[in-house]
């Protein structure tokens, strides 16, 4: 990665400049045969969890060679709509982004550009009526959530457990009320710390709050920020991982992740547009563990530290999440401490 | 009462520390450049650009110390582009300073992705270690508050004493006080109020950057976009809350450290029946009123934000 460090040089800076006004002249070459153009808009930097499991994706799909991938990230609710406009004038056919703070943009948009499709994030349900080509998706991994949790019940001594979020949102909500309820599966009397930190990217304060969290008695961390772990780690005590594996870095922390996987979102919406079928779906679903859009990650280093009967257990209710013998309630309110 | 029993917690206080630490640096950094009669809006911007330098340094093999120099070098040179424009120039400090934190901020983000173009996770440093002071770690709660902090906090209060000698016990302090109440009077005296103030707003800058290093190389390990998170604003209140002196300054960060460590752990006993936003407010409302408390009598440096140009009257 070092080598890699201000790689840019006169040359490449003159090359880009020349092919700008040629791109203008893509948009009526473009619409042939062969990989879908896609343009992805973040509101965050690649590096957020969320934003990080899209993008890999894509990419994935890129070197497949089902799409064609460009990207815009941490661009601005103010700036959004301008970004998709320029990426739909452009000539791009399928447009992922996330409209939770710019619903109503997102929705005029997807409706002034008829023929292209949208794979949106957002809190709300697809409206075919109105925007018969704006899908929508979401981060449903509940089922993962669940799972960790029951994980995480069997793992806790004081059966006191801290959790940290950015901001309480339906999407972060969700999996912690999920966690909750599995914790609940393996330690009935858990009792639950919730915080928020009213930021995404400030890793020092949601440090600071989980040392708070363990300083009243937390033995366990639900890590839905960066740096939650890094304060599990420093006071050696256990955490759990969310949307992203982070046990490769806290080898002797981190328990059990819950894992979002787009792929599945993304390939059925692929699927979709070749086939002439792209329509104002909810692809929520995707994201569900019987779709392959969520898993338990490896317990990896914690494998012979998780009891066998916990590990059946988990093993038995990923069974029946599967066959559709047992669901997990979707609860977006906002939890509390208890 | 639980709540009042936190307060006589160690970690409680030492927490305070760590919070206040970047904020010590910053306040400091700030003041210097009042002092001198020049307001420095860059600073939240340059508290981001010694965040990120500060940290690429280190991830590119350089020791931890290296990373502070570079950050208070990258700091200095952002005070340098500040002060030309409104020391010489005389530009609106205002407009100026919330230019150069655009500036600092934008240029961060765009040398990181240059650098880490294809990263899904953070990549991460080894950050500085807590290094507990022989003997004086070992008083109960003041030691584990105040001697079992790393490296840089240290550094913070050694800072505030060294500002604090240098400001009112040197000839070049006095030169700073001097530009900063009335530039005439020191331009009579020989001094070259373009040159103090320009090395002023570099010092102070400087400072900034090591606040900001101190984000990536000691609260946390790695970058990310926002991470400063508005460490830069508390500081320019702090500066007002500290009257424009070094020491009440550092009281001054301390007791925001304080509040806010103070929620974080409130919100953990009485989470269930207060709204989070309530407690993530009260440091900001302590300060307020904090501030309409403490500076109801302050006497600020007279020319501050008055540039000067040779011979106008």
């Amino acid at each position: 990665m070092a080598n890699n460090i201000f790689a840019l040089n006169r040359r490449t800076l003159l090359r880009a400049g020349a092919a700008l006004p040629l791109a203008g002249m893509l948009p009526q070459l473009a619409r042939a045969e062969g990989p879908i153009k896609t343009a992805a808009i973040y509101t965050v930097p690649v590096e957020q969890q969320w934003v990080s499991r899209i993008h890999k994706a894509a990419t994935t799909a890129k070197e497949r060679g089902d799409i064609e991938y460009v990207f815009s990230e941490k661009v601005s609710n103010t700036d959004y709509e301008r970004v998709m406009r320029e990426y739909c004038e452009a000539g791009h056919q399928l447009i992922v982004g996330e409209a939770f703070a710019v619903e109503d943009a997102a929705r005029a948009v997807a409706k002034d550009y008829p023929d292209r499709a949208f794979l949106i994030g957002s809190s709300f349900k697809p409206d075919a009526a109105a925007n018969p080509n704006f899908a929508v998706f979401d981060n449903y991994i509940q089922d993962a959530s669940y799972l960790s949790g029951i994980v995480a019940g069997a793992m806790t001594k004081s059966g006191k457990i801290g959790m940290v979020g950015g901001y309480p949102i339906p999407e972060v909500n969700r999996l912690m009320n999920a966690f909750m309820a599995g914790v609940k599966e393996t330690r009935k009397d858990a009792s639950f710390l919730v915080a928020f930190i009213g930021s995404w990217f400030d890793p020092p304060k949601a440090k600071e709050t989980a040392l708070a969290q363990i300083d009243a008695g937390a033995d366990l961390l639900y890590a839905e920020r960066f740096g939650v772990s890094d304060a599990a780690k420093e006071k050696g005590v256990l955490a759990v991982g969310n949307v992203i594996d982070t046990q490769a870095d806290y080898p002797d922390t981190v328990v059990a992740s819950a894992l979002w996987h787009f792929e599945p979102t993304l390939d059925a919406a692929i699927a979709a547009i070749k086939g002439g079928a792209f329509k104002a779906d909810d692809y929520g679903q995707y994201s569900f563990m019987g779709k392959g859009g969520c898993s338990l990650a490896p317990l990896g280093t914690f494998d012979s530290k998780v009891p066998g009967d916990v590990k059946k257990l988990v093993a038995e209710k990923e069974a029946a999440i599967k066959a559709g013998s047992f669901t997990v309630a979707i609860d977006d309110n906002e939890p509390k401490s208890s | 009462m639980e709540a009042l029993e936190i307060l006589f917690t160690a970690s409680l206080w030492a927490a305070a520390i760590r919070i206040a630490s970047p904020l010590i640096f910053g306040t400091l950094g700030e003041l210097i450049c009042e002092r001198a009669g020049v307001l420095n809006l860059g600073i939240e911007g340059i508290m981001t650009a010694g965040a990120f330098s500060g940290w690429l340094a280190v991830f590119l093999g350089g020791d931890l110390w290296l990373g502070v120099a570079v950050a208070a070098l990258v700091g200095a040179v952002l005070g340098l582009l500040h002060g030309f424009l409104v020391v010489p120039l005389g530009l609106s400090q205002h407009v100026t300073g919330i230019g150069i934190t655009l500036l600092a901020t934008a240029l961060s983000y765009y040398a990181y992705r240059l650098a880490f173009p294809e990263v899904t996770s953070p990549p991460k440093i080894e950050p500085f270690q807590p290094f507990p002071v022989p003997v004086l770690s070992d008083i109960p709660v003041l030691g584990p508050a105040l001697f079992q902090q790393t490296p840089l906090t240290y550094l913070a209060f050694i800072m505030v004493g060294l500002v604090s000698w240098f400001l009112y016990r040197t000839p070049a302090g006095l030169a700073v006080r001097t530009v900063g109440e009335n530039p005439a009077a020191a331009e009579a005296q020989g001094m070259n109020v373009t040159t103090v103030r320009l090395l002023a707003v570099m010092a102070g800058s400087a400072l900034m950057g090591i606040g900001g290093s101190f984000i990536t190389l000691s609260a946390f390990n790695s970058f990310f976009f926002e991470m400063t998170n508005g460490r830069g604003w508390i500081c320019i209140a702090l500066v007002v809350f500290g009257a424009w002196r070094p020491g009440k300054a550092l009281l001054g960060a301390i007791l925001f450290g304080l509040f806010d460590a103070y929620q974080l752990r409130l919100q953990q006993l009485a989470g269930a029946v207060v709204p989070y936003q309530l407690f993530l407010m009260l440091p900001f409302v302590m300060s307020i009123i904090a501030l309409i408390v403490m500076s109801r009598r302050v006497a600020y440096p007279r020319a501050l934000m008055v540039p000067y140009r040779k011979g106008e009257r």
